[in-house]
């Protein structure tokens, strides 16, 4: 390379500080960058999209019929039209405690290839690398749960409470996928490469989902166990959006669920959320500030 | 008149649990100069510049780039410096205009700025023509430029090149030594790590020799070439049984130790390539064939063996296999 030319020597034009400060304008920066990479990543998007997708074709066809919900005639092609209601929620929830899956591996490799320690050495807000990453994460379960919606609606799901609660459940359901991104990004900043990411750092997320009334009524599972399920967030997101789409809730009408969390279960994931963030996001920033290659 | 220079450093400590990295490391970068900061892999090159860019804090010492101290005045050190270290730290699923875009909002520079800067940066590295391709795409050459491009951006003061060029073929390496060059030509001060000598040689005003994370020579090129006693030669004779001889023959040519490895005897020697009309008349003289001969360069290793007495490939953790070892030192 000869250059003949030489580079201006023009005086960098600084921005002016934003109205909603640096650190919102960072995020900004880092989410849309990431959103614009995840495009790139046809292979990732397409098994984030078909993944759950895959879920609901193999529980509304395979193991509907032997899951029996309360209120239903066992066996009836009523009861499996129940339980394809009754699986759409838990199918969201599952989905969306699956973003944490991105932030984590995300930031791993981020810190792998040393662009975590070019952000650090940048005069931008030392917080906004992970808001950002964990704000795309986020919003990007829209599309995901667009394309999911529109499979459910295709085997026989339905929103039958009105669109003003619809919208809240997608909203409550987008408020988890946040929290569960921020406890992403506290597990990729600490697993020591890409590898344990994509392997130990996942592990957490599948007793959430399935130790939960996804997929089935946790009246049928042994004592201890219940009381996990009853009092994990996926179950109470999952009721909660179940109640405001309209759909089978798996208990019948007027029964007591005999867990608060699940009496009134928006109440509670909108707090367990809030919880799990102030503690996560706190540490997560923190293990951002300390971490490096080497 | 610690806070006049680019880059000024005390008595830098760091310890990474019982291991020290850094033990009382004093490095000071005059304004608009190079220096080189040569050593082997684990000798604390890099943890110097993970310090000086704020990303590490010392544990003893004290540090100042562009007059702020590192570790109280860590925004407006960032604010001064440019960073690009051995991993091309793109986004490798954003374009190269992407990258630079992103990097210079990061910046906090007016996105007119960041829309002229990134097109001149991108037409000087020669990268106009991949702008709009994933960083994915690039070769190794071309993602160490956008990485240094996106070093740039903000037209720091002061550019911490942290082994710019490991890992890149010998013409993707004259090509970023040029890009480097025209960079101080204008006035960027620039501290370099590097593990050729022949890097820091071609580019550094000043280079400082750091092993075991100490500082153990330091000086100009030129000078830290005689310390170590300039060119070396190397002779392999044909036959083994004679390498003694030839040893013994070479004496009055060479310029300092001389080692034997199996059939090869290499030595410092001065006065270029007339030495060797010299050693080819004095081994013919004493009918030894010769198999091999070269005039060399020193290398790194030399530099070490000549400092320190122990060879730097010694030290290297992770040093890439498959390179001879030197010779032992002979009594």
């Amino acid at each position: 390379m000869s250059q003949v030319k030489t580079l201006s020597t023009s005086v960098p034009i600084a921005m002016s500080r934003p109205l909603l400060g640096w650190t919102v304008h960072d995020s900004i920066v880092i989410a849309r960058s990431t959103i614009l990479a995840s495009f790139r990543i046809p292979e990732a998007l397409f098994f984030q999209l078909i993944q759950p997708v895959i879920f609901v074709l193999l529980f509304a066809y395979v193991f509907g019929g032997a899951i029996p919900i309360p209120g239903a005639d066992p066996g009836s092609a009523a009861d499996s039209s129940l339980y394809r209601q009754y699986l759409m929620p838990g199918i969201f929830g599952q989905t969306v405690a699956f973003a944490a899956a991105a932030s984590t591996v995300g930031l791993a490799e981020a810190m792998q290839k040393g662009i975590i320690d070019r952000y650090k050495a940048l005069p931008m807000s030392q917080s906004a690398a992970l808001i950002g990453n964990t704000l795309a994460n986020a919003l990007r379960q829209i599309l995901v749960l667009t394309v999911l919606s529109i499979t459910g609606y295709i085997v026989g799901w339905r929103i039958s409470d009105g669109i003003l609660n619809a919208i809240y459940a997608y909203l409550l359901l987008l408020l988890f996928a946040y929290t569960v991104t921020w406890v992403g990004a506290f597990v990729g900043l600490s697993v020591p490469n890409t590898e344990t990411a994509n392997t130990a750092g996942l592990i957490w997320i599948f007793p959430l989902t399935f130790l939960s009334n996804a997929f089935v009524p946790i009246d049928s599972l042994p004592g201890v166990l219940k009381v996990f399920a009853a009092y994990n967030p996926v179950s109470s997101l999952v009721l909660a959006t179940r109640e405001l789409f309209g759909n089978p809730t798996g208990y019948a009408p007027g029964a007591d669920p005999g867990f608060w969390s699940l009496q009134y279960p928006i109440a509670y994931t909108i707090i367990s959320c809030t919880v799990v963030i102030a503690i996560s996001a706190p540490l997560a920033i923190r293990k951002y500030r300390s971490v490096s290659r080497r | 008149m610690a806070k006049e220079d680019a880059v000024h450093a005390e008595g830098l400590v760091k310890e990474f649990g019982d291991v020290k990295a850094l033990d009382g490391l004093d490095l000071v970068v005059p304004r608009g100069k190079v220096v080189g900061l040569l050593g082997p892999n684990g000798s604390g090159k890099t943890t110097t510049v993970r310090i000086l860019a704020t990303l590490l804090k010392p544990t003893k010492g004290v540090a100042y780039v562009n007059g702020f101290n590192v570790e109280k005045q860590s925004d407006q050190v960032r604010h001064s410096i440019g960073l690009t270290g051995q991993y091309a730290a793109v986004d490798e699923f954003l374009t190269g205009r992407e990258n630079l875009r992103m990097f210079g909002d990061l910046y906090h520079l007016a996105p007119t700025y960041v829309k002229d800067r990134s097109e001149e940066l991108l037409e000087w590295f020669d990268l106009s023509e991949a702008a709009d391709r994933p960083a994915k795409t690039y070769s190794g050459g071309m993602r160490r430029r956008l990485d240094l491009a996106s070093s740039l951006i903000a037209k720091p003061s002061i550019l911490f090149l942290d082994e710019p060029t490991t890992g890149l073929d010998p013409r993707s390496r004259l090509g970023l030594w040029g890009v480097i060059e025209s960079l101080v030509a204008e006035g960027t001060t620039v501290l370099l790590t590097t593990q050729y000598l022949e890097e820091a040689d071609k580019l550094a005003d000043d280079i400082i020799v750091i092993d075991h994370g100490r500082v153990i020579a330091h000086g100009s090129a030129e000078a830290l070439k005689d310390q170590i006693g300039g060119d070396r030669i190397e002779v392999r004779v044909a036959d083994i049984d004679r390498v003694r001889d030839a040893q013994v023959v070479l004496g009055p040519v060479f310029g300092g130790e001389s080692l034997i490895n199996e059939s090869l005897v290499s030595g410092p020697v001065s006065g270029g390539s007339t030495v060797l009309v010299d050693v080819v008349r004095l081994l013919d003289s004493q009918n030894i064939a010769i198999a091999d001969l070269a005039l060399r360069r020193p290398t790194l290793d030399d530099v070490f063996l000549s400092l320190t007495g122990h060879s730097a490939e010694d030290e290297a953790i992770d040093k890439p296999a498959g390179r001879s070892k030197k010779g032992r030192k002979q009594s």
